[in-house]
């Protein structure tokens, strides 16, 4: 399965699609970038006057990456075609630094266990110059839907 | 292993995973996970770890799928322990 697959698979749309390249991704973790926009409305009120992205959108972005590609793909790998269902069950994120309108990130999965429909990763994103913002451990439950 | 003795370290297990405090204290074979419990199928998936790391067994897919209560998944507790036992 092609990065591009995974991506047209992507249950998201505008505003709320945080992938734009996916860089690679096997059995084990994933690796993409997102630019955030700087005309992203969030920024109009997150904050007033001084636009930071918002640490929801940050692990929504971490999440889309690392754990629905990551987990499209190995949904695919064991050899099922229908559309997924897919929820986060829980998240438990560190916010080290801020990430500013404009800015291109980087995000990183490590596979913890991928059991019973249930996928959960270390996920890591960087900024540009390389220095972590964010990370922490992320699970959802991605399930195949009987009529695709 | 007896069944009291299984479902009393299930009862240390799944207590983490439900906030309903009288159900908790009223724990007995025929309590079901989600119905009396509220535990939700992601948390489900978490106890069944617990349980392999717990009793050092493994859980298929089909037996994981029966694993709805305390009776249903004492049985396959215990019937894995014997397996294990006999090998």
């Amino acid at each position: 399965m092609t990065t591009e697959e995974i991506l047209d698979q992507l249950p998201y749309g505008k505003p709320f699609l945080f992938v734009d390249e996916l860089l690679h991704v096997n059995e084990n973790g994933a690796k993409g970038t997102y630019t955030y926009a700087k005309d992203l409305a969030f920024y109009m009120g997150h904050f007033k006057n001084h636009p930071v992205t918002p640490a929801v959108i940050l692990t929504e972005t971490m999440a889309q990456i690392g754990l629905v590609c990551l987990g499209i793909y190995l949904l695919k790998g064991i050899g099922t075609d229908q559309n997924i269902s897919i929820a986060m069950t829980s998240n438990a994120v560190d916010f080290l630094k801020p990430v500013a309108p404009g800015e291109q990130v980087t995000v990183t999965s490590e596979k913890v266990y991928f059991r019973f429909n249930k996928l959960s990763c270390k996920v890591k994103m960087e900024n540009a110059a390389g220095e972590v913002v964010c990370k922490g451990n992320i699970s959802g439950m991605l399930i195949p839907k009987e009529n695709g | 292993m007896n069944r009291e003795e299984i479902i009393e370290t299930l009862k240390t297990i799944i207590e983490p995973y439900s906030e309903d405090a009288a159900a908790l204290a009223d724990i007995d074979e025929n309590t079901d996970f989600i119905k009396d419990l509220k535990i939700n199928s992601a948390n489900l998936v978490d106890i069944v770890l617990d349980v392999e790391e717990k009793f050092n067994i493994e859980i298929d897919n089909d037996s994981m799928a029966k694993m709805l209560t305390v009776k249903a998944t004492t049985e396959i507790i215990a019937q894995k322990l014997e397996e294990h036992a006999g090998q």
